[in-house]
């Protein structure tokens, strides 16, 4: 039994996972496929053979309407059993979090979600995920017969190989009604702006008084050339911004050249988002602030302060 | 209503130290408390059963530590608490944790709800959620900041259903779950209640047990390190080298970092 299973109801996750495991593939000699669920399923396989799969394995039922994992578990269970799949590449969306786990305890399998980086070493998958809430990368390795990763969905490009054919393969699937319905769907309110792309990101945090105070922190962001992200406090507590402006373990991990802190303390959860930032400024009123300890530079200072005079003197050096 | 709420000690991970030379995380000795997201669970938990009457029991699989951790969850509200300790659930994997709470779980017998964080703040795997769902066979759904219990009739005593909002990266599901269902919470559902100090003291009077592997049928084939199917290779810090040069002054401060921000050659012209 062997072979590598991707999955990702999204199709650009599937698509970076494709990238991906064709190298694994290659490296572990096993065959690569795609699990595609839905009614219209079969009509979208073309694209997932010209990046790299050479079966695709579609399934519909009516049961499959909303997502619901425990009906998606074992649909996708199902799959990885006619696959003869021992590995599972799961895009690590919210939806796929919540799917890995629970294909993996249908095998009685392992699993490793928020995957960061996989490589082969000595014919073994090894798996980094972040641990102790950020502190740390750990490298993992799956012993189980089944492994099931659910993988960061923008940590691979997708890479359309030349032109190449597939087989698909239905799969006729049992399952049961869900237990779950949807009522409906409330969209939010986008951020106007991508955080990923930032070159220069200042971020906010609880050292803000006023939703108003946001300006000072806009104009500042202006003056660089740069954009606004934000703690969690002020995304989802607050609702100053958009919650796809907050950066870390549970949002945006940018990497920007330069990166701003102001009234930000600097905690795990937070920092882990910028750690790949080539600069780090930190404005904090306290000189103890954790943020301090991973900064490049720091002011120690009120951002009442500090920020309006980092904007005068940014306008005159800079002309902005 | 009866719920359980499942709810994981770690350690302060604001505390924790890198050893410089060779990158390794210092834990030994540190606090161990509840994360936000299960005080999250815990809080909502107490809220409905203020409402609509029922049990809260809290539940916990750890160290001996837990013994002090739990009485937090009793003091803030639970009627009470079932922790689990034994040498043999010690480095335990998600599957191992998940077979420890599930088998407690089916021993409690009547439940309604169990609530959980929806990842824990020192792994944030979100593992254990979907993976009890699935030893339980029952719905799940994560990502939940709003609970709603829904009445099938008039009478309110015996409520099957509740709505939740869930969240995804675009968009707000709410969705309708028959009880039983697992339900993993993020912080943004309640802000948790703090426990009044006489509430501490109190909190030993209630009931708490302590079981070990033998009360609820588990053996060492099945969890801990021996039934473990993921292994740690290493588990270091980043390679962080920054300068850290910090200005108290900021006058000389807003002067200096741009100075050396323009040297950086990150200030785009
Ligand atoms: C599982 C989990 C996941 C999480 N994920 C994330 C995440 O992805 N992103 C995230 O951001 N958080 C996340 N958090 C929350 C995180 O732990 C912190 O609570 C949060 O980052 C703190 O935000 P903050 O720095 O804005 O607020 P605080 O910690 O309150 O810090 C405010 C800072 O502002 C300073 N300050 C106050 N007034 C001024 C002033 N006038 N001038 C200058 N400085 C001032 C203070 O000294 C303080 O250091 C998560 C938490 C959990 C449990
Ligand atoms: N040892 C444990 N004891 C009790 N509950 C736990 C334990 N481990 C995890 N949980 C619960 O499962 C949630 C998700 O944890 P995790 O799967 O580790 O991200 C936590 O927020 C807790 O509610």
């Amino acid at each position: 039994m062997s072979g590598i299973l991707i999955y990702s109801e999204l199709e650009e996750a599937a698509l970076g996972l494709l990238t991906k495991g064709r190298e694994l593939a290659t490296k572990l000699g096993k065959p690569l496929s795609v699990a595609l669920l839905g009614n219209e399923a079969a009509d979208q396989a073309d694209i997932y053979f010209a990046h790299g799969a050479t079966q695709a394995y579609v399934g519909d039922d009516p049961n499959l309407t909303h997502f619901q994992a425990r009906i998606y578990a074992a649909a996708l269970a199902q799959m990885v059993t006619q696959a003869q799949a021992d590995i599972v590449l799961i895009g690590s969306t919210r939806r796929g979090r919540e799917l890995a786990p629970r294909l993996a305890q249908k095998f009685s399998a392992g699993c490793v979600t928020d995957a960061i980086g996989l490589s082969v070493q000595d014919q073994r998958l090894v798996i980094e995920r972040r641990a102790l809430g950020g502190n740390t990368v750990s490298a993992k390795v799956i012993t189980s017969q089944h492994q099931v990763i659910a993988v960061m969905p923008k940590l691979y490009d997708a890479e359309p190989e030349a032109a190449s054919a597939g087989e698909v393969i239905p799969v006729s699937l049992e399952l049961e009604p869900p237990a779950t319905k949807l009522i409906e769907r409330r969209s939010k309110e986008a951020g106007v702006v991508n955080l990923e792309e930032a070159e220069v990101l200042v971020c906010v945090g609880r050292g803000l008084a006023n939703k108003d105070d946001l300006s000072l922190i806009q104009t500042l962001a202006d003056s660089l050339g740069g954009m606004v992200g934000c703690t969690r406090p002020i995304s989802h507590e607050y609702h100053w911004l958009a919650e796809d402006q907050m950066v870390g373990l549970s949002g945006k991990e940018p990497s920007p050249h330069l990166y701003l802190a102001i009234g930000i303390s600097g905690q795990i959860q937070h920092t882990v988002g910028i750690m790949d930032a080539k600069v780090i400024v930190a404005i904090n009123n306290d000189t103890n602030a954790p943020i301090f300890k991973i900064a490049d530079y720091g002011i120690v200072g009120d951002l009442y302060q500090v920020v309006p005079k980092l904007i005068e003197r940014l306008q005159q050096e800079l002309g902005r | 209503m009866n719920i359980i709420v499942c709810m994981k000690q770690v350690i302060d991970l604001e505390q924790i130290r890198i050893k410089p030379n060779t990158r390794e995380p210092v834990i030994e000795g540190l606090p161990l408390l509840f994360g936000d997201f299960e005080k999250c669970a815990l809080e909502e938990a107490i809220r409905i059963k203020e409402v609509h009457g029922g049990k809260v029991t809290a539940l916990a699989v750890g160290s001996p530590k837990l013994r002090d951790t739990i009485k937090e969850a009793l003091a803030m509200g639970a009627d009470e608490a079932i922790i689990l300790i034994d040498p043999i659930f010690q480095d335990s994997d998600a599957m191992g944790s998940a077979r420890v709470l599930a088998r407690t779980i089916e021993k409690v017998g009547e439940y309604d709800l169990i609530l959980l964080g929806d990842s824990s703040a020192d792994e944030y795997s979100g593992e254990i959620p979907p993976r009890i769902a699935e030893l339980l066979n029952l719905p799940q759904v994560g990502f939940v900041r709003e609970i709603e219990v829904v009445a099938d009739n008039d009478q309110m005593s015996e409520p099957k259903k509740i709505r939740v909002a869930r969240d995804m990266e675009d968009s707000l599901e709410v969705i309708e779950v028959d009880l039983p269902a697992v339900i993993g919470v993020t912080s943004e559902l309640n802000t948790p209640r703090l426990a009044p100090l006489s509430a501490i003291l109190k909190a030993s009077r209630k009931p708490m047990h302590e079981w070990r592997s033998d009360d609820i049928g588990v053996t060492a084939e099945e969890v801990g390190a021996r039934a473990s199917v993921v292994e740690m290779l290493s588990n270091l810090a980043p390679i962080q080298d920054r300068k850290g040069i910090i200005y108290q002054d900021v006058e000389e401060g807003v002067i200096e970092v741009i100075k050396a921000l323009q040297q950086e050659g990150v200030l785009t012209q």
